[in-house]
Protein backbone atom coordinates (compact mmCIF):
# COMPACT_ATOMS: atom_id res chain seq x y z
CA UNK A 1 0.00 0.00 0.00
CA UNK A 2 3.05 2.34 -0.16
CA UNK A 3 2.59 4.00 -3.24
CA UNK A 4 -1.09 4.72 -2.04
CA UNK A 5 -1.88 8.50 -0.91
CA UNK A 6 -3.69 8.82 2.10
CA UNK A 7 -7.07 9.75 0.42
CA UNK A 8 -6.35 7.01 -1.43
CA UNK A 9 -5.64 4.26 1.15
CA UNK A 10 -8.47 5.84 3.23
CA UNK A 11 -11.18 5.31 0.33
CA UNK A 12 -10.14 1.94 -0.34
CA UNK A 13 -10.61 1.11 3.24
CA UNK A 14 -13.98 2.22 3.30
CA UNK A 15 -15.10 0.26 -0.56
CA UNK A 16 -17.34 -2.56 -0.45
CA UNK A 17 -16.53 -5.64 -2.67
CA UNK A 18 -19.05 -4.98 -5.06
CA UNK A 19 -20.60 -7.87 -6.98
CA UNK A 20 -22.69 -6.57 -9.82
CA UNK A 21 -23.58 -6.35 -13.89
CA UNK A 22 -21.67 -3.05 -14.82
CA UNK A 23 -23.02 -1.38 -18.38
CA UNK A 24 -19.73 -1.62 -19.66
CA UNK A 25 -18.38 -4.29 -18.38
CA UNK A 26 -20.80 -6.75 -17.29
CA UNK A 27 -21.05 -8.78 -14.46
CA UNK A 28 -18.19 -9.25 -11.69
CA UNK A 29 -16.58 -7.26 -9.19
CA UNK A 30 -16.14 -3.39 -9.27
CA UNK A 31 -12.75 -2.34 -9.26
CA UNK A 32 -13.13 1.04 -8.22
CA UNK A 33 -15.98 3.33 -6.70
CA UNK A 34 -17.46 4.66 -10.03
CA UNK A 35 -17.68 1.29 -11.05
CA UNK A 36 -19.30 0.45 -8.19
CA UNK A 37 -21.68 3.62 -8.23
CA UNK A 38 -22.54 2.58 -11.63
CA UNK A 39 -23.58 -1.15 -11.32
CA UNK A 40 -26.87 1.09 -9.60
CA UNK A 41 -29.05 -0.85 -7.16
CA UNK A 42 -29.09 -4.73 -8.57
CA UNK A 43 -25.49 -5.27 -7.16
CA UNK A 44 -24.23 -6.74 -3.65
CA UNK A 45 -21.99 -6.04 -1.27
CA UNK A 46 -20.20 -9.79 -1.27
CA UNK A 47 -17.97 -8.88 1.93
CA UNK A 48 -20.64 -7.84 4.03
CA UNK A 49 -22.78 -10.44 3.19
CA UNK A 50 -19.88 -13.05 3.43
CA UNK A 51 -19.09 -11.50 7.07
CA UNK A 52 -22.20 -10.96 8.61
CA UNK A 53 -23.41 -14.67 7.74
CA UNK A 54 -20.56 -16.30 7.99
CA UNK A 55 -20.40 -14.48 11.82
CA UNK A 56 -24.53 -15.33 12.15
CA UNK A 57 -24.13 -19.05 11.25
CA UNK A 58 -21.34 -19.32 13.92
CA UNK A 59 -23.38 -17.56 16.24
CA UNK A 60 -26.07 -20.46 15.49
CA UNK A 61 -23.72 -22.67 15.82
CA UNK A 62 -22.58 -22.50 18.49
CA UNK A 63 -25.29 -22.18 20.48
CA UNK A 64 -26.88 -25.24 18.57
CA UNK A 65 -23.86 -27.38 20.06
CA UNK A 66 -25.33 -26.08 23.36
CA UNK A 67 -28.89 -25.89 22.67
CA UNK A 68 -28.28 -29.65 21.72
CA UNK A 69 -26.74 -31.09 24.60
CA UNK A 70 -28.37 -28.64 27.16
CA UNK A 71 -29.69 -29.76 30.43
CA UNK A 72 -30.37 -29.32 33.66
CA UNK A 73 -27.78 -30.86 34.99
CA UNK A 74 -24.52 -28.47 36.43
CA UNK A 75 -23.28 -26.71 33.40
CA UNK A 76 -20.09 -26.85 31.80
CA UNK A 77 -17.74 -23.95 30.83
CA UNK A 78 -18.96 -23.03 27.38
CA UNK A 79 -23.07 -23.94 28.47
CA UNK A 80 -22.41 -21.95 31.31
CA UNK A 81 -21.24 -18.39 29.23
CA UNK A 82 -24.69 -18.98 26.52
CA UNK A 83 -26.97 -19.42 29.45
CA UNK A 84 -25.27 -16.50 30.92
CA UNK A 85 -26.44 -14.43 27.73
CA UNK A 86 -29.52 -15.78 27.52
CA UNK A 87 -30.37 -15.38 30.70
CA UNK A 88 -29.14 -11.58 30.50
CA UNK A 89 -31.26 -11.27 27.43
CA UNK A 90 -34.30 -13.24 29.18
CA UNK A 91 -33.86 -10.42 32.00
CA UNK A 92 -33.97 -7.76 29.76
CA UNK A 93 -36.65 -8.73 27.71
CA UNK A 94 -39.33 -9.60 30.29
CA UNK A 95 -38.30 -6.18 31.84
CA UNK A 96 -39.05 -3.75 28.91
CA UNK A 97 -41.14 -6.42 26.71
CA UNK A 98 -45.03 -6.04 28.64
CA UNK A 99 -46.83 -7.93 26.07
CA UNK A 100 -46.82 -12.08 25.02
CA UNK A 101 -44.93 -12.84 21.96
CA UNK A 102 -42.10 -15.93 22.29
CA UNK A 103 -40.64 -14.28 18.65
CA UNK A 104 -39.02 -11.19 20.72
CA UNK A 105 -36.60 -13.33 22.75
CA UNK A 106 -35.39 -14.55 20.08
CA UNK A 107 -34.87 -11.32 18.09
CA UNK A 108 -33.06 -9.80 20.73
CA UNK A 109 -30.91 -12.63 21.21
CA UNK A 110 -29.89 -12.33 17.68
CA UNK A 111 -29.48 -8.95 17.52
CA UNK A 112 -27.27 -8.85 20.64
CA UNK A 113 -24.94 -11.86 19.61
CA UNK A 114 -24.90 -10.85 16.08
CA UNK A 115 -24.57 -7.29 16.16
CA UNK A 116 -21.62 -8.10 18.95
CA UNK A 117 -19.63 -10.66 16.63
CA UNK A 118 -19.76 -8.14 13.19
CA UNK A 119 -18.88 -5.34 15.75
CA UNK A 120 -15.66 -6.99 17.06
CA UNK A 121 -14.79 -7.70 14.15
CA UNK A 122 -13.23 -3.95 13.81
CA UNK A 123 -10.90 -4.97 16.27
CA UNK A 124 -9.13 -6.68 13.96
CA UNK A 125 -6.18 -4.65 12.92
CA UNK A 126 -7.47 -2.87 9.28
CA UNK A 127 -5.24 -4.45 7.27
CA UNK A 128 -4.55 -7.74 8.18
CA UNK A 129 -7.96 -8.84 6.43
CA UNK A 130 -7.95 -6.52 3.04
CA UNK A 131 -3.99 -8.02 3.28
CA UNK A 132 -5.26 -11.50 2.70
CA UNK A 133 -7.98 -10.92 0.19
CA UNK A 134 -5.44 -8.91 -2.02
CA UNK A 135 -2.92 -12.10 -1.96
CA UNK A 136 -6.11 -14.17 -3.80
CA UNK A 137 -6.60 -10.99 -5.95
CA UNK A 138 -9.41 -9.94 -4.14
CA UNK A 139 -9.54 -5.96 -4.58
CA UNK A 140 -11.65 -4.64 -1.76
CA UNK A 141 -12.51 -6.21 1.66
CA UNK A 142 -14.35 -4.27 4.19
CA UNK A 143 -14.68 -7.06 6.92
CA UNK A 144 -16.98 -4.79 10.01
CA UNK A 145 -20.55 -5.39 8.56
CA UNK A 146 -22.26 -2.89 10.69
CA UNK A 147 -20.57 -0.37 9.13
CA UNK A 148 -22.24 -1.09 5.86
CA UNK A 149 -26.06 1.13 5.79
CA UNK A 150 -27.29 -1.98 3.98
CA UNK A 151 -26.76 -4.02 6.99
CA UNK A 152 -27.93 -1.81 9.39
CA UNK A 153 -31.18 -1.08 7.26
CA UNK A 154 -31.56 -4.69 6.24
CA UNK A 155 -31.93 -5.01 10.14
CA UNK A 156 -33.74 -1.81 11.39
CA UNK A 157 -36.07 -2.09 8.72
CA UNK A 158 -37.00 -5.90 8.90
CA UNK A 159 -37.78 -4.65 12.90
CA UNK A 160 -39.38 -1.90 11.67
CA UNK A 161 -41.45 -4.27 8.92
CA UNK A 162 -42.29 -6.60 12.46
CA UNK A 163 -43.33 -3.62 14.65
CA UNK A 164 -46.33 -2.30 11.90
CA UNK A 165 -47.28 -6.17 11.91
CA UNK A 166 -47.98 -6.12 15.21
CA UNK A 167 -49.28 -3.15 15.70
CA UNK A 168 -51.88 -3.92 13.13
CA UNK A 169 -52.31 -7.15 14.32
CA UNK A 170 -52.59 -6.31 17.97
CA UNK A 171 -55.14 -2.66 17.79
CA UNK A 172 -56.57 -3.75 14.24
CA UNK A 173 -55.67 -1.23 11.64
CA UNK A 174 -58.22 1.06 12.61
CA UNK A 175 -56.42 1.06 16.27
CA UNK A 176 -52.82 1.88 14.36
CA UNK A 177 -54.27 4.44 12.04
CA UNK A 178 -55.90 6.13 15.79
CA UNK A 179 -52.90 5.99 17.31
CA UNK A 180 -51.35 8.25 14.43
CA UNK A 181 -54.04 10.44 13.15
CA UNK A 182 -55.90 11.12 16.64
CA UNK A 183 -52.68 12.26 18.96
CA UNK A 184 -51.38 14.12 19.90
CA UNK A 185 -53.75 16.87 19.15
CA UNK A 186 -57.27 16.73 19.14
CA UNK A 187 -59.13 14.76 15.99
CA UNK A 188 -60.41 17.85 13.52
CA UNK A 189 -56.04 18.32 13.69
CA UNK A 190 -55.76 15.13 12.28
CA UNK A 191 -52.94 16.26 9.40
CA UNK A 192 -50.77 17.75 11.64
CA UNK A 193 -51.63 14.23 13.73
CA UNK A 194 -50.35 12.20 10.88
CA UNK A 195 -47.33 14.10 10.26
CA UNK A 196 -45.60 14.41 13.34
CA UNK A 197 -46.54 10.24 14.14
CA UNK A 198 -45.23 9.80 10.77
CA UNK A 199 -42.19 11.67 11.13
CA UNK A 200 -41.92 9.82 14.60
CA UNK A 201 -42.40 6.30 13.33
CA UNK A 202 -40.05 6.19 10.52
CA UNK A 203 -37.57 8.00 12.44
CA UNK A 204 -37.32 4.77 14.57
CA UNK A 205 -36.15 2.25 12.15
CA UNK A 206 -33.66 5.24 10.46
CA UNK A 207 -32.07 6.15 13.74
CA UNK A 208 -31.92 2.83 15.05
CA UNK A 209 -29.76 1.80 11.64
CA UNK A 210 -28.07 4.84 11.18
CA UNK A 211 -26.92 4.91 15.41
CA UNK A 212 -25.16 1.48 14.82
CA UNK A 213 -23.77 2.32 11.93
CA UNK A 214 -22.31 5.88 12.38
CA UNK A 215 -20.70 4.67 15.92
CA UNK A 216 -19.02 1.84 13.57
CA UNK A 217 -18.61 3.80 10.83
CA UNK A 218 -16.50 6.22 13.07
CA UNK A 219 -14.66 3.77 14.94
CA UNK A 220 -13.63 2.28 11.92
CA UNK A 221 -12.45 5.50 10.53
CA UNK A 222 -10.49 5.94 13.56
CA UNK A 223 -8.56 2.92 12.75
CA UNK A 224 -7.87 3.53 9.28
CA UNK A 225 -6.33 7.18 10.48
CA UNK A 226 -4.29 5.48 13.13
CA UNK A 227 -2.89 3.07 10.80
CA UNK A 228 -2.00 5.56 8.54
CA UNK A 229 0.78 6.70 11.31
CA UNK A 230 2.27 3.15 10.74
CA UNK A 231 3.95 4.54 7.43
CA UNK A 232 5.15 7.40 8.44
CA UNK A 233 8.25 6.22 10.52
CA UNK A 234 9.19 4.77 13.94
CA UNK A 235 8.25 6.74 16.16
CA UNK A 236 4.83 7.57 14.59
CA UNK A 237 4.32 3.77 13.99
CA UNK A 238 5.62 3.34 18.21
CA UNK A 239 2.55 6.68 18.68
CA UNK A 240 0.38 4.88 16.26
CA UNK A 241 0.36 1.12 18.13
CA UNK A 242 0.03 3.23 21.63
CA UNK A 243 -3.49 4.69 19.73
CA UNK A 244 -4.56 2.20 18.35
CA UNK A 245 -4.65 -0.47 21.09
CA UNK A 246 -6.06 2.11 23.76
CA UNK A 247 -8.85 2.96 20.99
CA UNK A 248 -9.46 -0.95 20.64
CA UNK A 249 -9.94 -0.74 24.57
CA UNK A 250 -12.26 2.22 23.98
CA UNK A 251 -14.24 0.48 21.33
CA UNK A 252 -14.44 -2.16 23.20
CA UNK A 253 -17.06 -0.25 25.39
CA UNK A 254 -19.11 0.59 21.97
CA UNK A 255 -19.15 -2.39 20.52
CA UNK A 256 -21.03 -4.05 22.99
CA UNK A 257 -22.97 -0.85 24.09
CA UNK A 258 -24.14 -0.27 20.27
CA UNK A 259 -25.20 -4.04 20.44
CA UNK A 260 -26.85 -3.40 23.66
CA UNK A 261 -28.75 -0.39 22.40
CA UNK A 262 -30.07 -1.75 18.87
CA UNK A 263 -31.54 -4.63 20.94
CA UNK A 264 -32.90 -2.66 24.01
CA UNK A 265 -34.69 -0.50 21.64
CA UNK A 266 -35.62 -3.15 19.28
CA UNK A 267 -37.46 -4.60 22.34
CA UNK A 268 -39.31 -1.08 23.41
CA UNK A 269 -40.40 -0.79 19.51
CA UNK A 270 -41.78 -3.69 19.39
CA UNK A 271 -43.32 -3.32 23.03
CA UNK A 272 -44.77 0.17 22.01
CA UNK A 273 -46.65 -1.83 19.21
CA UNK A 274 -47.94 -4.57 21.10
CA UNK A 275 -49.40 -2.02 24.12
CA UNK A 276 -52.32 0.30 23.70
CA UNK A 277 -51.86 4.39 24.39
CA UNK B 1 -21.78 3.07 0.86
CA UNK B 2 -24.47 2.85 -1.73
CA UNK B 3 -28.23 0.83 -0.83
CA UNK B 4 -28.38 -2.34 -2.98
CA UNK B 5 -29.53 -5.31 -2.81
CA UNK B 6 -26.78 -5.98 -0.29
CA UNK B 7 -29.95 -4.75 1.84
CA UNK B 8 -32.67 -7.23 1.17
CA UNK B 9 -29.67 -10.08 1.25
CA UNK B 10 -29.17 -8.58 4.65
CA UNK B 11 -33.04 -8.70 5.61
CA UNK B 12 -33.14 -12.48 4.46
CA UNK B 13 -30.46 -13.67 6.18
CA UNK B 14 -31.84 -11.84 9.30
CA UNK B 15 -35.07 -13.56 9.21
CA UNK B 16 -33.23 -16.81 8.73
CA UNK B 17 -31.19 -15.99 11.64
CA UNK B 18 -34.12 -15.11 14.17
CA UNK B 19 -36.21 -18.17 12.80
CA UNK B 20 -33.11 -20.25 13.03
CA UNK B 21 -32.90 -19.09 16.79
CA UNK B 22 -36.60 -19.23 17.47
CA UNK B 23 -36.94 -22.88 16.33
CA UNK B 24 -33.83 -24.26 17.59
CA UNK B 25 -31.72 -22.09 20.12
CA UNK B 26 -34.03 -20.14 22.19
CA UNK B 27 -36.45 -22.93 23.61
CA UNK B 28 -33.99 -25.68 24.55
CA UNK B 29 -31.65 -23.82 26.48
CA UNK B 30 -34.14 -21.54 28.40
CA UNK B 31 -36.27 -24.97 29.15
CA UNK B 32 -32.95 -26.03 30.57
CA UNK B 33 -32.59 -22.95 32.51
CA UNK B 34 -36.45 -23.39 33.66
CA UNK B 35 -35.81 -27.07 34.31
CA UNK B 36 -32.41 -26.70 36.24
CA UNK B 37 -34.62 -23.60 38.23
CA UNK B 38 -37.33 -25.96 39.03
CA UNK B 39 -34.77 -29.06 40.38
CA UNK B 40 -33.06 -26.39 42.61
CA UNK B 41 -36.00 -24.87 44.12
CA UNK B 42 -37.12 -28.90 45.08
CA UNK B 43 -34.21 -29.03 46.56
CA UNK B 44 -33.72 -26.36 48.57
CA UNK B 45 -37.07 -27.31 49.44
CA UNK B 46 -36.40 -30.47 50.45
CA UNK B 47 -32.96 -30.00 52.03
CA UNK B 48 -35.52 -27.53 54.48
CA UNK B 49 -38.00 -29.80 54.98
CA UNK B 50 -34.80 -32.60 56.07
CA UNK B 51 -33.64 -29.73 58.14
CA UNK B 52 -37.16 -29.82 60.03
CA UNK B 53 -37.60 -33.59 59.97
CA UNK B 54 -34.18 -33.73 61.35
CA UNK B 55 -35.05 -30.93 64.75
CA UNK B 56 -39.13 -32.89 64.97
CA UNK B 57 -36.78 -36.50 65.73
CA UNK B 58 -34.53 -34.56 67.56
CA UNK B 59 -37.02 -33.06 70.30
CA UNK B 60 -38.61 -36.24 69.93
CA UNK B 61 -35.54 -38.25 71.08
CA UNK B 62 -35.46 -35.43 73.68
CA UNK B 63 -38.78 -36.36 75.13
CA UNK B 64 -38.17 -39.93 74.93
CA UNK B 65 -34.96 -39.86 76.79
CA UNK B 66 -36.64 -37.74 79.49
CA UNK B 67 -39.45 -39.73 80.03
CA UNK B 68 -37.06 -42.93 79.96
CA UNK B 69 -35.07 -40.82 82.67
CA UNK B 70 -38.11 -40.72 84.42
CA UNK B 71 -38.87 -44.13 84.35
CA UNK B 72 -35.86 -45.44 85.50
CA UNK B 73 -35.77 -42.95 88.64
CA UNK B 74 -39.43 -44.59 89.42
CA UNK B 75 -37.95 -47.90 88.71
CA UNK B 76 -35.11 -47.36 91.06
CA UNK B 77 -36.80 -45.55 93.54
CA UNK B 78 -39.75 -48.58 93.39
CA UNK B 79 -36.57 -50.83 93.94
CA UNK B 80 -35.30 -48.91 96.93
CA UNK B 81 -38.42 -48.68 98.79
CA UNK B 82 -39.11 -52.27 98.23
CA UNK B 83 -36.02 -53.30 99.28
CA UNK B 84 -36.52 -51.18 102.57
CA UNK B 85 -39.57 -53.12 103.09
CA UNK B 86 -38.01 -56.49 102.76
CA UNK B 87 -35.54 -55.70 105.22
CA UNK B 88 -37.95 -54.69 107.70
CA UNK B 89 -39.68 -57.78 107.06
CA UNK B 90 -37.47 -59.95 107.37
CA UNK B 91 -36.18 -58.11 110.95
CA UNK B 92 -40.06 -58.20 111.89
CA UNK B 93 -40.15 -61.96 111.26
CA UNK B 94 -36.87 -62.70 112.47
CA UNK B 95 -38.13 -61.15 115.56
CA UNK B 96 -41.09 -63.15 115.73
CA UNK B 97 -39.21 -66.06 115.28
CA UNK B 98 -36.54 -65.50 117.86
CA UNK B 99 -39.38 -64.80 120.18
CA UNK B 100 -40.95 -68.33 119.42
CA UNK B 101 -37.51 -69.73 119.54
CA UNK B 102 -36.87 -67.92 123.26
CA UNK B 103 -40.41 -69.16 124.41
CA UNK B 104 -40.12 -72.94 123.13
CA UNK B 105 -36.85 -73.09 125.03
CA UNK B 106 -37.99 -71.78 128.14
CA UNK B 107 -41.14 -74.37 127.69
CA UNK B 108 -38.72 -77.01 127.02
CA UNK B 109 -36.68 -75.70 130.16
CA UNK B 110 -39.91 -75.37 132.61
CA UNK B 111 -40.86 -78.42 131.23
CA UNK B 112 -37.42 -80.16 132.43
CA UNK B 113 -37.24 -78.35 135.53
CA UNK B 114 -41.22 -79.53 136.20
CA UNK B 115 -39.58 -83.82 134.99
CA UNK B 116 -36.22 -83.05 137.30
CA UNK B 117 -38.40 -82.11 139.97
CA UNK B 118 -41.19 -84.66 139.77
CA UNK B 119 -38.14 -87.40 139.31
CA UNK B 120 -36.39 -86.19 142.80
CA UNK B 121 -39.62 -86.48 144.62
CA UNK B 122 -40.32 -89.78 143.58
CA UNK B 123 -36.46 -90.28 144.61
CA UNK B 124 -36.96 -88.12 148.07
CA UNK B 125 -39.87 -90.11 148.54
CA UNK B 126 -38.42 -93.76 147.80
CA UNK B 127 -35.47 -92.52 149.78
CA UNK B 128 -37.64 -91.37 152.83
CA UNK B 129 -39.68 -94.71 152.40
CA UNK B 130 -36.18 -96.74 152.17
CA UNK B 131 -34.88 -94.64 155.45
CA UNK B 132 -38.15 -95.26 157.47
CA UNK B 133 -37.92 -98.87 156.67
CA UNK B 134 -34.70 -99.41 157.71
CA UNK B 135 -35.50 -97.43 161.04
CA UNK B 136 -38.94 -99.56 161.21
CA UNK B 137 -36.57 -102.55 160.63
CA UNK B 138 -39.61 -103.34 158.46
CA UNK B 139 -41.27 -103.11 154.85
CA UNK B 140 -43.32 -100.01 154.67
CA UNK B 141 -46.36 -100.78 152.13
CA UNK B 142 -46.12 -98.21 149.89
CA UNK B 143 -49.45 -98.98 148.42
CA UNK B 144 -50.87 -98.28 152.06
CA UNK B 145 -49.08 -94.96 152.36
CA UNK B 146 -50.17 -93.77 149.28
CA UNK B 147 -51.88 -90.36 149.88
CA UNK B 148 -49.47 -89.54 152.73
CA UNK B 149 -46.02 -90.19 150.58
CA UNK B 150 -48.19 -87.76 147.96
CA UNK B 151 -48.64 -85.30 150.53
CA UNK B 152 -44.96 -85.48 151.38
CA UNK B 153 -44.10 -85.14 148.06
CA UNK B 154 -46.37 -82.56 147.26
CA UNK B 155 -44.89 -80.49 150.01
CA UNK B 156 -40.66 -80.55 148.43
Amino acid sequence: MAAQTPSEYIQHHLQNLVLGVHPEHGLGFAHSAAEARAMGFWAIHVDTMLWSVGLGALFLWLFRKVAVTATSEVPGGFQNFVETIIEFIDDNVRGTFTGKNDLVAPIALTLFVWIFLMNTMDLVPVDWIPWLASLVGVPYMKVVATTDPNATFGMSLSVFALTIYYSIKVKGAGGFFGELAFQPFPKFLFPVNLFLEGISLISKPVSLSLRLFGNLYAGEMIFILIALLYSGGFWWGLAGGALQWGWAVFHLLIVTLQAFIFMILTIVYLDMAHSHH
Amino acid sequence: MNINLTLIGQSIAFAVFVWFCLKYVWPPILNALEARRTRIADGLAAAAQGLRAKEEAQSQIEEELQATKEQAREIISNAQRRAGEIVDEAKSDARVEGGKLIDAAKAEIDQQIHQAREALRGEVVALAVSGAEQVLMREVDTAAHEEALGKLAAQL
